[in-house]
């Protein structure tokens, strides 16, 4: 890592520098645009260098644009400060978000549509250019809020050594609900309880998971408008069962929450043998892993399916229209097929649009390392995350009944029944 | 202006002395205390609309929230746990290195540096040692041959393991200051009740603990406000969870306000936490004052 100045330094010298040139400058209209950005860091390593490489890039290329990326912790914490910021009349100009915040932002009226701020056919031909699978979550009514950038699907690692030392074949990976009960129960008797099978994460994004079972079950949990949800279906209920089924009967998972934050470090030492989690981790546990180990999709029950998941650049209605053009032209740039490529192999997240997978640098990297296509080729089963209005009381309410059933408070049918109830209470205004 | 008596002068320049921490005071906790207030008369703003006038229902809707309750509990019970616990042993802590020891420089900073920690940084480190696979704690046991524990995933254990972590972050902080009272104590009282032939418990118990009383009663009210006003390590470590087996009261406004876009419920907790937190100071400095030895 080279050393560089903080960038609000780097800001006050070239402000410094500026106005001692301005005698000097024939035009003042030259003055370069400022533009803010909050962002989100979700799964740790170091993201935020790779963030400010690019943004370092970015300005190189523009001199008459400066963006000031601003690291603000997870989604949550992002959305906070990009809220406070804009009652306290500092709005950014742009920021990448959690993509399920689409409707409450919408609700807030702080944000525009990139329908609004295209203007030539070549721009409309990027804002078409993107994954459809992953344009879900941005969309709302005919009109794009969202545009993807750090975004993923969820997972399945397994450690190749560890299937092997099970008597299990480590080149398959389990294709099906059963399959991945009976190697996580394989592996545990194996080693005479020293490895877990598998640990599916339960706090941080408990129903980012359980809509992956959910989906993997031909479910899906809300309506795409946002305004109902579907908790307590049979489906649903039997998604639920079969993630408590893995630590109560088949002991292939461990009793209690499984924590988020850990969960990579689990797999790294070796802990379990699977884990389910972001694609986004892909890179920190290929440069950290001393086994060998696979990347699949999830298993299925009656079809394939992961939520997709993670940040999407949104624009702000309190911002110039100048400052507007500023940013249109930084988020092509963030997310040409060259940068998406780069920030794919930099981290795992996706590449965000076909193109980004047909550059010569990502072809290579999938060619010496086929995991990092995994993703990719599972977009085909994805569904969008959940997001709902009021979304933080429906997602609370989920996570709240996930997480009593799998610490044996409430049987799954009970906690989603009750996350019905609440979730209703939570839409009761918006139902159409 | 010469027409100002002495008294009247007196009385302006001591106004004028108290203006200042006036003024901070009204800006930054009475004002937003009143719009607090104001704020939880109301409900927000549906699709743009502007927020409506409710009256009570925010309070009548708080009354029903089980949740509500659950955290509330959730917290007397942190409350309970953290206090008399941290209190104890920060005065067990003080009493041990203000006696002579080898060392004594550096027990002192060992046990004062949880405090200098950040909250969230000291969260982060528990959070690997509490860690069920592959945490310390767990470590440990299996050593011994004690199956492990999922401190922070079992909603029977994880309050309680909230609760350790925040004694070992605040007992360092306490015990500063009753280090300090202890040395405010005059070496001739010992000296006397030695030649009396006092033992050392009731010399503890019947000198050093009175003379500590009004640091005590410090310590106290501040492990209070700590226990209601600290959650950070909430963020890192649990998020409430699980199923709101660690949600404190303060984490919950947090929730409401940030998380839910239900700024008026959030204010009508804050609201409920400020009268119980005034009522519990007014009775220990009413109850507990008249009891406290100022020398």
């Amino acid at each position: 890592m080279k050393p560089r100045l903080p960038l609000h330094i780097g800001l006050l010298a070239t402000a410094g520098l500026l106005s001692a040139g301005q005698a000097l400058a024939q035009d003042a209209s030259q003055d370069p645009v400022q533009l803010t950005m909050y962002y989100p860091v979700a799964v740790g390593g170091a993201l935020t260098d790779v963030v400010d490489d690019l943004v370092e890039d970015f300005e190189a290329e523009h001199p008459d644009i400066d963006v000031e990326a601003i690291y603000a912790g997870n989604y949550d914490d992002t959305r906070v400060r990009a809220m406070s910021a804009i009652e306290a009349g500092e709005a950014p100009q742009l920021s990448v978000m959690f993509s399920i915040d689409l409707f409450d932002l919408i609700e807030q009226d702080v944000i525009v549509p990139f329908d609004d701020l295209v203007e030539t056919e070549a721009e409309q031909a990027w804002l078409d250019s993107f994954y459809p699978g992953l344009m879900e979550n941005g969309r709302l009514d005919g009109k794009t809020y969202g545009i993807p950038f750090q975004r993923s699907t969820i997972v399945l690692y397994w450690n190749r050594d560890a299937f092997e030392a099970a008597g299990l074949d480590p080149d398959q990976p389990p294709e099906t609900w059963e399959e991945m009960a009976a190697m996580g129960a394989a592996v545990h008797e194996a080693t005479d309880g020293e490895q877990w099978g598998v640990m599916v994460p339960s706090t941080g994004y408990p129903y980012w998971m359980f809509q992956a079972f959910a989906f993997q079950n031909g479910h899906r949990l809300m309506s795409e408008d946002g305004t109902e949800v579907y908790f307590d279906d049979p489906a649903a209920v039997e998604a639920l069962e079969y993630w408590v089924s893995l630590a109560e009967e088949h002991e292939a998972m461990p009793d209690g929450t499984i924590e988020w934050g850990t969960l990579r470090q689990n797999f790294l030492e070796q802990s379990t043998a699977m884990i389910w989690h972001s694609t986004g981790n892909l890179t920190a546990v290929r440069n950290a892993a001393e086994f060998d180990f696979g990347v699949a999709m999830l298993p299925m029950k009656t079809q394939r399916g992961s939520p997709t998941g993670g940040g999407n650049f949104y624009v702000f209605k309190d911002t110039s229209a100048e400052e507007k053009q500023a940013a249109m032209t930084f988020i092509r740039w963030m997310t040409a097929p060259e940068r998406a490529a780069a920030w794919s192999i930099e981290t795992g997240y996706m590449g965000v649009s076909p193109a980004a997978y047909e550059t010569e640098a990502l072809r290579d990297y999938i060619e010496t390392f086929p995991p990092a296509a995994v993703a990719r080729d599972q977009l085909e089963h994805s569904t969008a995350e959940l997001a709902t209005y009021q979304g933080g009381r429906v997602r609370r309410a989920l996570d709240n009944a996930v997480q009593a059933a799998l610490t044996g408070q409430m049987t799954p049918a009970e906690a989603l029944a009750q996350a019905q109830r609440e979730a209703d209470a939570a839409l009761r205004r918006y139902a159409r | 202006m010469a027409s100002l008596n002495p008294d009247r002068r007196m009385q302006i320049y001591g106004a004028l002395l108290m203006l200042p921490a006036a003024v901070l005071l009204a800006t930054f906790a009475y004002l937003p205390t009143i719009a607090t207030l104001i704020n939880s008369l109301f409900l927000p703003g549906f699709r743009g609309e502007p927020a409506s006038f409710v009256g009570l229902e925010n309070y009548a809707l708080l009354i029903e929230d089980d949740t509500f309750w659950q955290v509330a509990r959730n917290n007397l019970f942190y409350a309970v746990g953290t206090i008399p616990t941290s209190i104890a042993l920060a005065l067990g802590m003080a009493l041990f290195v203000n006696a002579r020891l080898p060392g004594r420089g550096f027990v002192r900073m060992a046990y004062f540096t949880p405090t200098i920690l950040p909250m969230i940084a000291a969260a982060n480190i528990w959070m690997f040692f509490y860690a069920p696979q592959i945490g310390l704690f767990n470590t440990l046991l299996e050593g011994i041959g004690v199956p492990g524990v999922n401190w922070l995933g079992d909603p029977a254990v994880a309050l309680s393991s909230v609760i350790v972590m925040t004694v070992w972050k605040e007992a360092g902080f306490f015990m500063i200051f009753y280090l300090a009272a202890l040395q405010g104590i005059p070496p001739e009282l010992e000296e006397a009740s030695n030649l009396e032939g006092t033992s050392r418990w009731s010399f503890f118990w019947r000198v050093t603990f009175p003379l500590l009383m009004p640091t005590t009663l410090f310590v106290l009210i501040n492990a209070l406000i700590n226990a209601v006003r600290v959650v950070d390590h909430l963020f890192i470590m649990t998020k409430g969870g699980p199923n709101n087996a660690t949600n404190l009261l303060l984490y919950y406004v947090y929730e409401n306000a940030f998380s839910f876009f239900d700024r008026t419920y959030a204010a009508t907790i804050t609201v409920v936490i400020l009268l119980v937190l005034a009522v519990v100071a007014t009775v220990k400095f009413t109850v507990l004052d008249r009891r406290t030895h100022y020398q």
